[in-house]
C-alpha cells in the first residue's frame, strides 16, 4: 500500500525514444518556453533571496542606517538614556528608536511552541487513528474535515480567535490581557494541524502492510502494532511533519497579528501579550518611510524569516527522503 | 500473573487507541464550532444589498461589493499569470526533462521551498521587487519618472499571489500528468507526432481536469490570503473599483482584517464583519469543494489506469 503524497513518484514511463523530433518551429518554441518556465521557478526563489537581501543589507553595511540599527543594537541590550539600566526594547517609533529583536524573538518562540505543542499531539494521534484503527466511514469524515480546516483562510482563523476564542478564554480565566500568547497559540495551532496531519498520515500509510501483518501474526494487539511497529517505522515522516508544522507556525502572520495583542513585551509568561516577527512586519511596513532604518530592519527580519523557513523546509524534506529510503530497504 | 499482565496491556492499549480517536473528535469539533459560529452569526445581515453595495458609515452600513469585485479581479489576474507558468513547469518536470536529472530535482526542490515561504515574505518581495524594482523601472522608462506603476497596484498583488500559488498548480498538474497512461504517449509518437504535438494534443487535454483542480485551489488560496496583498495593492477603503492594472483595490480578506482590528465601533461593525467572513468562507469552500470533487475523479482514473 504505497500512497503518493510525500513520496516522490517513481516514473513507470519507459525511456523516451532517443531520436528527438524537434524539427518543427512550434516544437522548438514550445521547448524553449517550457524550459524557461521551469527555470522561472528556481529563478523566483533566487529573486526573493536577492531582493529581500538587498533591502536588508544596509543594516550590515550602511553607516547611515547603522546609527540607528546596527547588529549590536538589534541583538544586545541598549541604554535608553544615560544612567538607566540597559534594556531590550522594540520601540521603532520614538525619539530614540530602539530596535532590539529580543522581545520579538521571545514572542515568536512562545507562540510557536504553544501552537506546536497543541497541534502535534492532536494531529499525529488523529493521523495514527485514521491510518491504523479507523473504520472507513470515520476516515471519510475526518479527511474532509482536515481539508476544510486547511481551506479556512488564516484571516478567518485570526478573526475567530480575536472575536470568539479570546472572549471565551478571558471569560473562563480572567486574564489581564485579553489577547495573549496562549490565545494566539491556540489559533495558530489550527493552521498547523492540517500540515502535520497530512504529512504524518502519508508517512503512516506508506509503511508496508507486511509490517502490520507480521506484527499481528506474532500476537501483538492492534495498539501494539501501531505504537511499536508502524510508529517507529514511520518516525522520519512524523519528524518531517513536526518540522514542517514548526515552519508553518513561525511564518504565519494574520493569526498572530490579530490575536496576540502585538505588544513587544520581554516576558516568559504565556498569558502576556506578544509580538512576533511576522506580525511586526505586517503591522509596521505600511506606515513608514521607504529607505529609513526602520524599513531596512523590517526587511532584515523578513530575510531572517525567509532563511529560517527555507532551512526548516529543507530539513523536513530531508526527513521525508530518509523515510523513503528506510522503507525501500525494508520492503 | 501473566494473564493479569496481558489483560492490563490490552486495557492500556484500548485506552490509548481511544485517545487517538478522541483527537480526531476534537479536530472535527473545532471545525464544526468555527463553521457553525460563523454561519450562525453571519446569516443575519446577508442579503442582496449587502453583496451589491459599497460600505457606508465606517463599514456599519451598506455592503462589500468593492471587496468582492477586487478579490475577483485579483484572482483572475493571478490565474492568468500562474496557470501557464505552473502547467509549463509541471510539463517540463514530467514530460521534457530526462528522468531523475539533477535539474528536475532542483526545480522540484525550488517548488517545495516556495510552498514553505511565509506569506508575509512574499509581501516583502512584492514591495522590494515588483513595486520598487519593476514598477519604478517601468515608470522611469515609460512614464518619464511620474508615479504610475511604482506604487501599490492590483497587478503587483496579482503577480505576488501568482508566485505564492505556483506550487499548488504545479503539484496538481503533475498529479494529473501522472494519471495519463504511458501508452497514450507511445501511440502519439508512433503516429509520427513531435513532442509538442504529443503534449498539446494528447497530454494536455487529458490533464485538463488536474489543471482545473490546481487552478481552483490556487484561486481559493489566493482569495483568502491577506499578508501578500497588504502592502502590494490592497486598500483600506476605496470608493472606485479597480479598472486599470495600476489601481489599488479592496480585498475580502483584507477587509475582514481592517474591520476587525481598525473599526470605529467594534460592536456596530460586528454584524457586517461576520457576514463578510461568511461570504469569504463560502467562496473558499465552494472552490475547494469543486476542486476536491474533480481531484477525486482523477485519482479514481489513476487507480484504474494502473
Amino acid at each position: 500500500m504505497r500512497s503518493s503524497g510525500v513520496l516522490p513518484y517513481r516514473s513507470e514511463v519507459a525511456p523516451l525514444p532517443k531520436l528527438r523530433q524537434t524539427g518543427t518551429l512550434s516544437d522548438r518554441i514550445a521547448s524553449v518556453v517550457i524550459q524557461g518556465s521551469a527555470f522561472l521557478a528556481i529563478l523566483s526563489l533566487i529573486l526573493i533571496f536577492i531582493f529581500i537581501g538587498k533591502e536588508a543589507l544596509p543594516v550590515l553595511t550602511s553607516s547611515e542606517v547603522q546609527k540607528e540599527a546596527s547588529l549590536s543594537r538589534l541583538f544586545l541590550p541598549q541604554h535608553a538614556r544615560a544612567g538607566e539600566a540597559a534594556e531590550f526594547d522594540w520601540q521603532p517609533i520614538s525619539d530614540t528608536p530602539k530596535y532590539s529583536l529580543l522581545p520579538l524573538f521571545i514572542g515568536t518562540l512562545k507562540v510557536t511552541v504553544i501552537a506546536v505543542s497543541i497541534a502535534i499531539p492532536l494531529a499525529v494521534a488523529a493521523a495514527l487513528y485514521t491510518s491504523e484503527f479507523a473504520p472507513s466511514w470515520a476516515r471519510e469524515t475526518i479527511k474532509p474535515c482536515i481539508e476544510i480546516l486547511a481551506g479556512i483562510p488564516s484571516v478567518v482563523v485570526g478573526f475567530f480567535c480575536l472575536m470568539v476564542i479570546a472572549s471565551w478564554l478571558q471569560g473562563a480565566f480572567g486574564w489581564t490581557y485579553r489577547l495573549n500568547a496562549l490565545t494566539a497559540g491556540i489559533g495558530l495551532s489550527l493552521a498547523v494541524i492540517p500540515i502535520v496531519y497530512t504529512v504524518s498520515e502519508d508517512a503512516f500509510s506508506s509503511v508496508p502492510q507486511a509490517f502490520r501483518e507480521g506484527s499481528i501474526a506474532m500476537g501483538a494487539s492492534s495498539w501494539q502494532t501501531a505504537s511499536r511497529v508502524v510508529l517507529p517505522a514511520a518516525m522520519p515522516g512524523v519528524l518531517a511533519a513536526c518540522v514542517l508544522g514548526f515552519g508553518r507556525a513561525i511564518g504565519e502572520t494574520m493569526i498572530v497579528l490579530m490575536a496576540s495583542g502585538n505588544a513587544p513585551v520581554t516576558s516568559w509568561s504565556p498569558v502576556d501579550s506578544i509580538r512576533t516577527f511576522s506580525a511586526t512586519i505586517a503591522a509596521e511596513l505600511g506606515e513608514l518611510v521607504q529607505g529609513s532604518p526602520h524599513y531596512h530592519v523590517l526587511f532584515f527580519i523578513g530575510a531572517f524569516l525567509f532563511i529560517l523557513t527555507f532551512l526548516i523546509n529543507l530539513m523536513g524534506r530531508w526527513c521525508v527522503g530518509r523515510l523513503q529510503k528506510k522503507l525501500q530497504g525494508a520492503a | 500473573m501473566r494473564s493479569h499482565w496481558l489483560a492490563r496491556t490490552k486495557y492500556t492499549g484500548g485506552v490509548l487507541q481511544g485517545l487517538t480517536a478522541f483527537a480526531c473528535l476534537i479536530i472535527i469539533a473545532i471545525v464544526a464550532i468555527i463553521i457553525g459560529n460563523i454561519v450562525l452569526h453571519g446569516m443575519g445581515k446577508l442579503s442582496w444589498e449587502f453583496l451589491s453595495q459599497p460600505p457606508r458609515d465606517h463599514f456599519t452600513k451598506g455592503g462589500i461589493f468593492p471587496a468582492i469585485f477586487g478579490t475577483a479581479a485579483l484572482v483572475i489576474l493571478m490565474t492568468v499569470a500562474v496557470i501557464p507558468l505552473g502547467v509549463a513547469t509541471a510539463v517540463y518536470m514530467h514530460e521534457y526533462a530526462p528522468k531523475r536529472s539533477r535539474l528536475v530535482n532542483l526545480v522540484r526542490l525550488a517548488i517545495q521551498n516556495l510552498a514553505g515561504v511565509p506569506a508575509i515574505v512574499f509581501g516583502l518581495f512584492g514591495v522590494g521587487f515588483f513595486i520598487e524594482f519593476v514598477g519604478r523601472g517601468l515608470d522611469r522608462g515609460l512614464y518619464g519618472g511620474s508615479l504610475v506603476y511604482g506604487q501599490p497596484a492590483i497587478i503587483w498583488s496579482a503577480l505576488t499571489m501568482a508566485l505564492l500559488t505556483l506550487p499548488t498548480v504545479v503539484v496538481a498538474t503533475e498529479e494529473a500528468l501522472r494519471a495519463i497512461p504511458t501508452n497514450y504517449r507511445e501511440v502519439a509518437y508512433s503516429l509520427g507526432a513531435t513532442r509538442w504535438q504529443m503534449i498539446s494534443r494528447v497530454v494536455l487535454p487529458q490533464a485538463a481536469g488536474g489543471i482545473l483542480t490546481g487552478g481552483i485551489l490556487a484561486v481559493s488560496r489566493g482569495s483568502g490570503e491577506v499578508a501578500p496583498v497588504m502592502f502590494t495593492g490592497a486598500a483600506y477603503s476605496l470608493p472606485e473599483l479597480p479598472v486599470r492594472l495600476h489601481n489599488q483595490f479592496m480585498e475580502l480578506g483584507y477587509h475582514v482584517y481592517v474591520m476587525s482590528t481598525q473599526a470605529f465601533d467594534v460592536e456596530a461593525t460586528k454584524p457586517a464583519l461576520y457576514s463578510t467572513v461568511l461570504v469569504l468562507l463560502m467562496l473558499t469552500f465552494l472552490l475547494n469543494f469543486t476542486a476536491i470533487m474533480i481531484r477525486a475523479r482523477i485519482r479514481k482514473k489513476l487507480r484504474n489506469g494502473r
